[in-house]
């Protein structure tokens, strides 16, 4: 067998069956081996390496299965640095298979020849050059073993073109083993003991939910947990829809813009549950007023996350699917509902001042929220909702209702504009019976574009809201609030968007008046058709609540709380 | 939280591309690495990196765990010196007319324990281990007196003063995991 078939071969003992990708010069052999295999595994050719990479993430975070990336050298893996870098900061499971040229011009500056292992292990957990055809599968079984267990990542394998036309006899292992790596450090009995003694002992237990629970599967474990001694929980942004919407428990949204209550109460609570969450700054804002009083326990696989920002009273190192309910088991029945009904004045005070006007505006122009809470009942809240970076995404992560798991799709730790059509077309494919909405802003919308060549040579049922201001709007809120309101370039002419969908045959429209609104939603959801749906929102609509970076957690300002925001 | 000298001793599979893997953590938290010493082990296989920094103690063990984070590292840990033997290695080209002008080098050789490697008409090598202070003060010395051609100094090298290597530990809770799995 080749070391190209090799790849295949392996990756299909591996379980893949969706390949996002792009060929290339140092990776046409690979390419030609996977044409033999088109009845086994779906290519998905999108228009950017930087596609594929966003692609195989939104495939990963809604099926939950390695996202899988074959791209060729040179520009090709530069162009898929984004993604990949993308995937290390939001714990994404990826194997990035990338073309090399061959063994003997490496280090020659040879055409499309790039120190791919250099550029790469900063922002993987493991990079790999295959120059043998002998080491493939190990190599490729290795790479997704290291991609899925333990803390999810990016994993690149650089593959030699002289790896991938060579023959090797084909004796594959799936790797369960590394000595140098330990996946899931072994639970300790007496951290589980000392953190339900805290519980127990907690008035205000409170817990702060990340994508730890979704990525261990957790769910049910939480619940139970949250459920037996009445601890009410709030999640970061990639934890969203790890309890439903309408969990009893479920107090919101953590962060800068989060919901209020959940902020406030964080420096209120005397027991502090970090479950799977990593205290990014974005959450925490100002360390030195962040959660004083409380004693803090952590539940996270990985050990560099212990005291990284917070210091943690007890550490529970493990998999949150197995020492939750170790956990579980010990706590006390309670009830903490005077704790949990303080919640209740700021969520009022919230929805009178920034909810209701967002979402239910009576007069002038249309919202952000207003447009994303139709978007979101019209699904039945089902939606796998898709996001780009900016006010189109806090206001979809805020305004959305979650029914079940798995249900965000977004950019945390990278922030990645241009992250939402790709990330889009590969939630659809790891998600085909879902339906996926996509929000984004006239900005991001821009940057990955041509992605829309993807989704109609798919056929992907993606339905794309742009909420169009023509502004970088939250570069430019920011502008408003920190920078005198000098708008420096955040001004942006658009081109007549459903003009664009129309050349790439995809059907949409664009809103200009709210009652146009319900019908157009209607008419996007009908279907499983791609579709775009732009919605002229209000130019300078503002996110709040908003904590200001570096601000204090209860630092939160809620814009004009007497009048209408508009 | 004051800043002092920290070693950092890590293990790791010898792979190609691995020093990067360690060095991009310092880089990233803009930490110079003041020595770096990297050889094989005592375990087959496996090589040993001892590294100092200039540090506060919170940094140190965030840079150690992001380290031991690595696939393919084994185990890192950081010591302070009062936890360690350890020593560095200089060698000194003096050019030989002018460390004869000086007349005998007898007490030279005697106050700094040093070995000579190389002797020609053109110049002398000198050997001397020890700490940095030590190695440093004969450099102080002979710059002043003789003038020093050449000077190269090695990283430090570090032994714990406890009894077991802790990498020992860990290869023995390994097996434990591995076989543990396989059953």
């Amino acid at each position: 067998m080749t070391g190209s078939q090799i790849l295949i071969e392996s990756m299909l003992r591996e379980g893949v069956d969706t390949i996002f990708g792009y060929p290339g010069g140092a990776i046409m052999p690979a390419f030609d081996a996977l044409f033999d295999y088109r009845d086994k595994i779906n290519h998905v050719l999108t228009r950017h390496e930087q596609g594929a990479t966003h692609a195989a993430e939104g495939y990963a975070l809604v099926s939950g299965k390695t996202g899988v990336c074959l791209v060729t050298s040179g520009p090709a893996a530069t162009n898929a640095v984004t993604g990949i870098s993308n995937a290390m900061l939001d714990s994404t499971p990826l194997v990035v298979v990338t073309g090399q040229v061959g063994a003997t011009l490496l280090g020659t500056d040879a055409f499309q020849e790039i120190d791919v292992v250099g550029i790469m292990q900063p922002v993987t957990k493991w990079a790999y050059q295959i120059r043998r055809a002998e080491d493939v599968a190990w190599a490729v079984a290795r790479a997704f073993y290291i991609a899925k267990n333990g803390r999810p990542g990016p994993v690149v394998l650089d593959f030699a073109k002289n790896a991938q036309i060579e023959e090797a006899v084909f004796d594959y292992k799936p790797c369960t083993f590394i000595r140098s790596y330990i996946p899931e450090p072994p639970i300790k009995k007496d951290s589980i003991e000392a953190a339900a003694a805290l519980i127990n002992s907690a008035k205000k237990p409170y817990a702060l939910v990340g994508q730890g629970v979704i990525l261990a599967n957790a769910e049910a474990e939480l619940k139970e947990f949250l459920e037996k001694a009445d601890i009410p929980a709030a999640w970061t942004l990639l934890g969203a829809s790890a309890m439903p919407s309408d969990f009893r428990l479920n107090k919101g949204f953590l962060g800068m813009h989060g919901n209020m209550s959940p902020n406030i109460k964080t420096n209120e609570c005397d027991v502090l549950i970090a479950i799977g969450m990593r205290f990014d700054d974005r959450v925490t804002g100002n360390l030195n007023s962040y959660a004083k009083q409380a004693k803090i326990i952590h539940l996270d696989i990985d050990r560099a996350e212990i005291s990284k920002n917070v210091a943690v009273e007890v550490p529970v190192l493990g998999n949150a699917k197995y020492s939750l309910p170790m956990i579980t088991q010990l706590l006390d029945k309670a009830n903490h509902q005077e704790w949990i009904d303080s919640f209740q004045a700021y969520d009022d005070r919230e929805y009178k001042s920034v909810i209701q006007k967002e979402i239910f505006p009576e007069s002038g122009e249309m919202t952000m929220g207003e447009v994303i809470n139709k978007v979101s009942e019209a699904a039945g809240n089902k939606a796998v909702v898709v996001t780009d970076v900016g006010q189109n995404q806090m206001m979809a992560a805020r305004y959305s209702k979650y029914t079940q798991s798995r249900s965000l799709v977004t950019s945390g730790g990278l922030g990645t504009m241009g992250f939402g059509i790709p990330a889009a077309l590969g939630a659809k494919v790891g998600a085909p019976e879902r339906t996926v909405c996509l929000f984004s802003g006239d900005g991001g919308f821009q940057m990955t574009i041509q992605e829309l060549g993807t989704i109609m040579q798919e056929k992907l049922g993606v339905k794309m809201i742009l909420l169009n201001n023509d502004f970088l709007g939250m570069v430019r809120q920011w502008q408003e609030m920190f920078f005198d309101e000098r708008y420096s370039f955040t001004a942006i002419e658009n081109p007549d968007f459903v003009a664009i969908a129309k050349a790439y045959h995809i059907a949409g429209t664009l809103v200009t008046k709210r009652e146009d609104l319900d019908a157009a939603i209607a008419d996007m959801l009908k279907d499983d058709k791609p579709y775009l749906l732009v919605v002229n929102v209000q130019k300078k609509g503002m996110v709040y609540p908003m904590i200001p970076a570096g601000a204090s957690v209860t630092d939160v300002l809620l814009g004009d709380e007497s009048s209408n925001n508009q | 939280m004051e800043k002092k000298l920290y070693t950092i001793t890590v293990f790791s599979e010898n792979t190609v591309g691995l020093l990067n893997q360690v060095t991009i953590i310092f880089t990233r938290r803009a930490i110079n690495i003041e020595t770096l010493s990297v050889s094989p082990s005592a375990l087959k296989g496996i090589h040993k990196f001892t590294i100092t920094v200039f540090a506060t103690q919170s940094v140190v063990e965030k840079v150690v765990k992001q380290i031991d984070k690595r696939v393919d590292i084994l185990k890192a840990y950081y010591n302070t010196d009062e936890d360690l033997i350890h020593q560095e290695i200089a060698l000194y080209k003096i050019a030989t007319e002018q460390l004869m002008a000086k007349g005998s080098i007898e007490s030279l050789i005697r106050q700094y324990n040093i070995k000579i490697l190389d002797m020609n008409e053109t110049f002398v090598v000198f050997l001397k281990s020890g700490h940095y202070a030590e190695t440093q003060q004969l450099f102080d010395e002979l710059s002043t007196t003789t003038g020093v051609l050449q000077f190269i100094r090695s990283g430090r090298i570090a032994i714990t003063k406890s009894k077991v290597e802790r990498l020992t530990d860990m290869l023995e809770a390994i097996q434990k995991i591995e076989q543990e799995q396989q059953a």
